[in-house]
């Protein structure tokens, strides 16, 4: 155990999953992360390339998991924004990518599941609360991404890239994926066999090829399977609680302490944490809202995750967003809404219906 | 045919799974596929050989070359290639793109890659125009070159000038071999596939980044007839877009150099041709 | 005098581009009449083919296969 900060954390238990290659571009809060992984991969036989823009970092991501390399990029909401081409078309190439955000203050819970590139696109968005969730979700992330032949993609933010934390990053045995034999070395050309990975659908000359339509059904086949078997939630007392609220990342984190808090004080409050964004825990968000009287969500931002937890409840209970923009002077990181005592405020004030109190105002301006 | 008459070449290059496709009538494209495949066959690097494949009329061939291949997307094919070689150092990577695929979308792709002196080998099919999208002009059209959105012709003023990309990438540090040929006549083409030769063996020495820009008639997107599209070409592009060995050993060559050198080459392969063949050992 | 060289024609391949008729050095390709089933006109052979590979260069449907007698001068001795 020693304290380490989250980037460092993650980068190590990226190392310990077995990723070989990173690429990325300089962007806060996400840059020492890159800075680890150009530290480190090199040390494990592994690469890391400082690319000269995010396009270009998914692409090269792209091409080593070509050839079978466990491999990530990374970068905060402005950066993959850039990349969302790449990333959908990765999804239909079927190549497992990892993808760290480290998002700022703004949160990219829209791009990160409404899927920021085109068409029926998703890829698993795992989100966690702290540093330790991290290292776990890390590895896991890896290991779904190779399981589905799907990115996955890890979500952060300004605390979890530069918080300290002791953690242990010991690598968590998972059971082994299938075989890459999708996988390209160069070996099979000039053999007749040689093999293509493409996003289009295409077979090489002489190999049955069902078509584009076709390939881009299976993807969503494919999606429909993982959401079926790989959410993550967490919830807590909601069994007789009136009041439910629904928060994810290091805000569900303190949203969990503040209801735990609060149910020591005999309210009747409970929290559902989703810890996959995608597939989103609809039936455990469901639920909870069943015998609820009302359900909050507390996101630091406008509302993004609202539309999933509205979706979920379907008319059970009133859904009241209890969050809000919060921000730091520079608008990277982590404003002053993310507080124990506002947020008991703002839990208290959902729970008896009464206004919610005025946001905080960040007065440091950058 | 008597009995003594042995075959020299093939019909079929040995890494093209078949001849059939869907280029128009008078396309160069194939004619540089054939080039490239032969040089891979004949090198013997086929087994460890890697191609990255973008966006445009020659995406077609992703399906007909015998090679493991990743398809990338509309200029992106450099960094893919990057990544493939980055993890697979012993491996021959090449890409294959077209003009508004590399020196539109992907510009900054390939001058990074470049300057970073990586270690494959990007193929550039250059015909001056957009062709799988009906013909517009690209950033390598020359001016006067006519094409579906300058129909009278590229002009400085309203469509500002072309980038020649095979000198700008020569200029960089990281280019160890920059070469341009052309299909415009057989000679040519014999010429430009010791281009790629040169090229997969300098990546093979690791020296660093090599490029080989080969300019391919389009007919029907310069709106001129089938027959006409290799003079078309060696008179528009191919005058601003000098055909040679750019940059060899480290060496830029000027382009008075390349211009003296083309003509005296067009005459030795015209002779060598009338004789009854280019024989491979020449340069 | 026997031939110089030979070449074979696959008809079906052609798309009736001419690009082989002026690349031809001893302008023994000429344009036929009937059409293959694409509906394009393709090259007929005459005598006189030298074995040079200047069609095969320059066809962009593979068409040629060539042939050629080895030459009384070969200096290089290799014949591809």
């Amino acid at each position: 155990m020693r304290l380490i900060e989250g980037s460092e954390a993650i980068a190590e238990a990226s190392i310990a999953a077995g990723c070989r290659f990173f690429a990325g571009y300089p962007m806060t809060p996400f840059t020492e992360l890159l800075e680890h992984f150009a530290r480190r991969l090199p040390e494990e036989g592994g690469v890391c390339i400082n690319a000269e823009s995010e396009l270009e970092a998914v692409g090269m991501a792209w091409g080593a998991l070509a050839t079978g390399a466990r491999a990530a990029t990374g970068s905060t909401g402005q950066g993959l924004s850039l990349m969302q081409e790449s990333f959908s078309e990765i999804t239909l190439a079927e190549l497992p990518l990892v993808i760290f955000n480290m998002a700022r203050g703004q949160q990219d819970y829209f791009q990160s599941t409404r899927g920021g590139g085109h068409g029926d696109y998703r890829h698993i968005v795992l989100a966690p609360m702290d540093i330790n969730e991290a290292v776990e979700l890390t590895q896991l992330a890896f290991h779904l991404a190779d399981t589905w032949r799907a990115p996955v993609l890890v979500y952060g933010d300004y605390l979890l890239a530069h918080v300290q934390e002791a953690v242990d990053v010991t690598p968590t045995a998972f059971p082994d994926p299938p075989a890459k034999d999708w996988a390209l070395d160069g070996t099979r050309t000039g053999t007749g066999a040689s093999r293509i990975v493409s996003p289009l659908g295409f077979e090489k000359v002489g190999r049955p090829s069902a078509g584009i339509e076709h390939h881009l059904r299976a993807i969503v086949a494919k999606q429909e399977r993982i959401e079926a078997e790989e959410v993550r939630v967490e919830s807590g007392f909601i069994d007789d609680a009136e009041t439910m609220v629904v928060a994810f990342g290091p805000p569900g984190k303190f949203v969990r302490y503040v209801v735990s808090q609060l149910r020591d004080e005999g309210h009747k409050v409970g929290y559902v944490r989703p810890i996959t964004l995608w597939p989103f825990p609809s039936d455990a968000v469901a639920a909870a809202a069943e015998g609820a009287v009302r359900v909050g969500v507390f996101e630091i931002c406008a509302g993004q995750m609202i539309d999933d937890v509205r979706l979920a409840v379907l008319g059970r209970a009133p859904v009241r967003f209890i969050g809000g923009i919060s921000t730091d002077g520079s608008g990277f990181g982590v404003g002053p809404l993310l507080d124990v005592e506002l947020i008991r405020e703002r839990i208290l004030a959902l729970h008896r219906d009464k206004e919610m109190p005025p946001l905080p105002n960040n007065e440091r301006q950058f | 045919m008597t009995e003594e008459m042995r075959q020299v070449g093939h019909n079929l290059p040995e890494l093209l799974l078949t001849q059939e496709h869907h280029m128009c009538p008078g396309c160069g494209e194939p004619l540089a596929l054939r080039g490239y495949l032969e040089a891979i066959s004949e090198l013997s690097i086929a087994d460890r050989t890697i191609g990255v494949v973008g966006i445009g009329c020659s995406t077609t061939f992703s399906m007909s070359m015998d090679i493991d291949l990743v398809q990338a997307l509309h200029g992106r094919a450099p960094s893919v290639a990057t990544g493939v070689k980055r993890m697979r150092p012993d491996s021959i990577v090449f890409t294959l793109q077209g003009d508004g695929d590399m020196v539109n979308e992907g510009l900054q792709e390939v001058l990074h890659t470049a300057a970073r002196g990586e270690n494959v080998t990007c193929i550039l099919l250059n015909n001056g125009v957009f062709g799988e999208t009906g013909g517009h002009m690209t950033a390598t059209s020359v001016l006067g070159q006519r094409t579906k959105n300058s129909l009278d012709g590229r002009d400085a003023a309203y469509h500002g000038y072309p980038i020649l990309i095979g000198d700008l990438v020569a200029r960089l540090e990281g280019a160890a071999y920059v070469a341009r040929g052309s299909m415009h006549n057989a000679g040519a083409v014999a010429r430009t596939k010791r281009m790629f030769k040169r090229a997969f063996q300098t990546q093979d020495r690791a020296e660093g980044f090599t490029f080989v820009e080969v300019l391919t008639m389009c007919p029907t997107g310069c709106f001129v007839p089938t027959l006409d599209g290799p003079d078309y070409m060696n008179d528009t592009l191919g005058e601003v877009h000098v055909m040679g060995e750019l940059k060899v050993d480290g060496v830029v060559r000027t382009t008075e150099e390349l211009r003296e050198e083309n003509l005296r080459k067009a005459a030795e392969m015209e002779h060598a041709l009338a004789r009854g063949g280019i024989e491979d050992h020449h340069d | 005098m026997s031939a110089r060289g030979s070449v074979t024609i696959d008809v079906e391949l052609c798309k009736g581009c001419e690009l082989c008729i002026d690349a031809c050095p001893p302008r023994v390709l000429t344009m036929g009449t009937t059409v293959n089933h694409f509906g394009y006109r393709y090259p007929e052979l005459a005598p006189g083919c030298t074995g040079c590979q200047a069609c095969q260069l320059i066809c962009p449907d593979f068409v040629f296969e060539v042939f050629r007698a080895p030459r009384a001068d070969a200096t290089s001795g290799s014949v591809s």
